[in-house]
């Protein structure tokens, strides 16, 4: 029997096992829409920006392991998925967007909503489809999903002509897979292990830098017996969190421009790092010149192309890292290394990285913290970008894979609503806490409509400073306290929520915060918390950016720390 | 570490798009690109590239890595090392009048390049050859006023039976 290119799409998507959709519906998706309804199992979650459906599936797919589909009309859908999909790139989420194009006969013509949205992608997607033949499409679903969720995942993205979604053709799923240029190095190379494993047994002051790439793998009790195996101290990316318990003796906690002082003075105190599924990001790293200086690096990638592209790597292993630690396991010796290890105490003592400062004031940290304690933990976090994106990364203890979801790499403000809505659809069954910055939250604010269409049960906490407060911050210690455009006018977003018919309250003062969170916790659905924190609150400690890790500032010392160098 | 002249040889899918993807590579990573070439190659279905790229070795490793990831890309190779054929095409079209146009020929004669138009006040040269031939001749005619040139980039294949 013959069907539709719609048809075979939904048939597609659900052989590779889609149950959810984020979208919006135009013209040039019509069609798809149309055939819907005849596909049940597909839930479509109706967004109000094509930017929420490409977070919210980034958010969806990085807590669920799987692709996170979403689709959006040609031309101005297709563009506002953009963001979305850059997010998704830059941070290895796997993610299969659908865009309409318009019908064949006026491609190339500037029809009404033509936009060349596999022109436009090319360099935030893993790979992307125009689709210009009926007879391609199941075979092209079936390779995009292939590509998006194996390697290193990454958005893909497939655009189909209007009149591709309405030709007929007979419906076969291939079950091969065709591509020639596409292979991935799953195990890692012997020898590389063997040498790798020699320096892992002969360091003396050895860190991990522990990268999402071991979220990805899923490699959580590999990596636990390899760091407790050589004792090996455990620093983290923004993106690795919770890829190794944070209240393990071993983890440092974060390193970089806002890591911990423990953290960055092992990192550039270390003979020996082991960098796992990262990808030495400037934030990370600081000025790469003087990064780590007395380290030998071993990096454990599944992307050759990462290997060397920052810093120098000695002894690289490209491989999938669940295999990569599995086969490390094997080789390394049991280790202890006492000195380091108390040395690494002193900074911890050094530089407490949980200390909150003594005030009346209402602090973000403390409600951050507060949050922790509140859901022992067992909460998943997504972040927006700026200030809060740093406290809800330093002062929630993330002790499992998953648990904080934030876009680390493009930062997108207005990243919380939407992937919070992803992430909860993906975990009904977990708490999730979206942690939005005053700013952000009004990038994607509209997302509370979905939120109440949908019956979402996120909780979000606002930390509303009233300013673009990382930026304020900077302007403050690097532009000498010219707060230029970074003060913000904002609405009761109490009184919003109520508009989207979501409970919320305001909270201004330390003793309401605990009652506030448990409130919002014995809530069954979505529920609003505005903290109206301390407006010039700073983030520390802070690497000026282009400095060396070791010279860090804090707040009780402002001048520049870092003794060792 | 010293910049450097690499060959980089790739296998490319032949689909519509493919260039595309690749010189927005180049573009986005700043790589430095010198020449690019692209045809049918022996196997059905792919093309063969020739690219020049010029960095340090750690650059151009990162050139053919992040090429090599590229969906559509099966194969890259740096040839730089190896021993390997490199030849270029160029059309050079050269003002000649009757006074000159016996030197010219005499200079195109010693390239062993060929004329393949010649007009009232012109002549067309083509020559292969490796870049330096190639430029050598040009330099030469420049001295006769050069009116268009058109190059095709170096392409290379290694030498030897293997592949
Ligand atoms: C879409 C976007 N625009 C601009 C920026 C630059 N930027 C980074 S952090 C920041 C401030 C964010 O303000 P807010 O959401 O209130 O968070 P805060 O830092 O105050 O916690 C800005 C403007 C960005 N990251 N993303
Ligand atoms: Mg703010």
């Amino acid at each position: 029997m013959k069907k539709t290119g719609a048809q075979i799409l939904c048939e597609s998507l659900i052989k590779e096992g889609v149950e959810v959709i984020y979208g919006i519906i135009g013209g040039a998706v019509l069609p798809i829409y149309d055939t819907l309804p005849q596909y049940p199992q597909l839930r479509h979650i109706l967004v109000r920006h094509e930017q929420g459906a490409a977070h919210a599936a980034d958010g969806y797919a990085r807590v669920t392991h799987k692709a996170g589909v979403c689709i959006a009309t040609s031309g101005p859908g297709a563009t506002n998925l953009v963001t979305g999909i850059a997010c998704a790139y830059m941070d290895s989420a796997p993610m299969v967007a659908i865009t309409g194009q318009v019908a064949r006969p006026f491609i190339g013509k500037d029809a009404f909503q033509e936009i060349d949205i596999t022109g436009i992608t090319i360099p935030i997607v893993k790979h992307n489809y125009l689709v210009t033949d009926v007879a391609e499409l199941a075979k092209t679903v079936k390779e995009a999903f292939h590509i998006a969720q194996t390697g290193r995942p990454g958005p893909v993205l497939i655009d189909i002509p209007r009149d591709v979604q309405q030709e007929q053709t007979d419906f076969v799923y291939p079950d091969k897979i065709d591509l020639p240029g596409y292979k991935i190095v799953s195990r890692g190379h012997p020898a590389q292990i063997k040498k790798a494993a020699k320096l892992i047994n002969e360091a003396e002051q050895p860190v991990i830098i522990a990268g999402r790439g071991i979220i990805i793998s899923q490699a959580y009790d590999e990596f636990k017996e390899f760091a407790e195996k050589a004792q090996l101290p455990v620093a983290h990316t923004l993106l690795g969190l919770g890829s190794f318990p944070g209240n393990h003796i071993l983890d440092l906690g974060m390193l970089g421009m806002h890591g911990t002082g423990c953290a960055n003075m092992a990192v550039q105190n270390a003979d020996l790092l082991i960098a796992i599924g990262m990808r030495f990001d400037d934030r990370a790293t600081g000025n790469t010149g003087e990064f780590a200086p007395n380290a030998r690096v071993i990096h454990i990638d599944i992307d050759p192309a990462e290997i060397g592209k920052n810093i120098p790597t000695e002894i690289p292993v490209v491989g999938d890292i669940k295999s990569v630690l599995t086969a490390l396991n094997e080789v390394i010796e049991r280790r202890e290394h006492v000195d380091w290890l108390s040395q690494i105490e002193q900074w911890r003592y050094e530089y407490p990285s949980l200390e909150i400062r003594q005030s009346d004031e209402l602090l973000p940290q403390y409600i951050v913290h507060r949050i922790y304690e509140a859901t022992q933990g067992d909460a998943l976090v997504v972040t927006g970008v700026g200030q809060n994106q740093m406290w809800a990364a330093r002062y929630f203890v993330y002790t499992k894979p998953n648990s904080i979801i934030s876009g680390g790499g493009l930062g997108p403000m207005g990243f919380e609503l939407p992937a919070a809505m992803g992430v909860k659809i993906g975990c009904p069954e977990k708490m999730v806490w979206c942690v939005a910055g005053d700013g952000g939250f009004q990038m994607t604010i509209q997302e509370l409509a979905t939120i109440t269409q949908e019956n979402i049960a996120v909780k979000i906490a606002i930390m509303n400073n009233g300013y673009l407060g990382m930026v304020r911050q900077w302007q403050e210690l690097f532009y000498g306290r010219r707060y230029v455009d970074t003060k913000l006018w904002n609405p009761d977003f109490v009184k919003i929520a109520e508009a989207y018919d979501i409970p919320g309250i305001k909270v201004k003062r330390r003793e309401e915060v605990i009652p506030a969170i448990q409130k919002a916790m014995d809530y069954p659905g979505a529920f609003l918390i505005d903290f109206l924190i301390e407006p010039e609150e700073n983030i520390y400690p802070i690497v000026p950016p282009g400095e060396s890790l070791a010279r860090f500032f804090e707040p009780s010392k402002p001048e520049v720390l870092g003794g060792q160098f | 570490m010293t910049n450097t002249k690499h060959t980089l040889i790739a296998l490319v899918e032949d689909k519509p798009g493919v260039l595309n993807r690749i010189a927005s590579l180049f573009r986005r990573r700043a790589f430095n690109i010198q020449s690019l070439a692209v045809g049918s190659s022996e196997h059905p279905g792919l093309s063969r590239m020739t690219t020049v790229v010029v960095g340090d070795s750690a650059q151009v490793e990162q050139v053919r890595k992040q090429l090599e990831k590229l969906i559509n890309v099966v194969k890259v190779s740096d040839i730089t090392e190896e021993n390997m054929v490199t030849r270029e095409l160029a059309l050079i079209k050269v003002k000649a009048s009757a006074s000159t146009r016996s030197e010219i020929m005499q200079i195109v004669d010693i390239f062993r390049a060929n004329i393949v138009d010649v007009a009232p006040g012109s002549l067309t040269v083509e020559v292969t050859g490796d870049e330096d031939k190639v430029n050598s001749l040009l330099g030469l005619l420049r001295d006769f006023d050069v009116k268009e040139v058109s190059r095709t980039g170096r392409i290379a294949l290694t030498r030897g039976s293997g592949s």
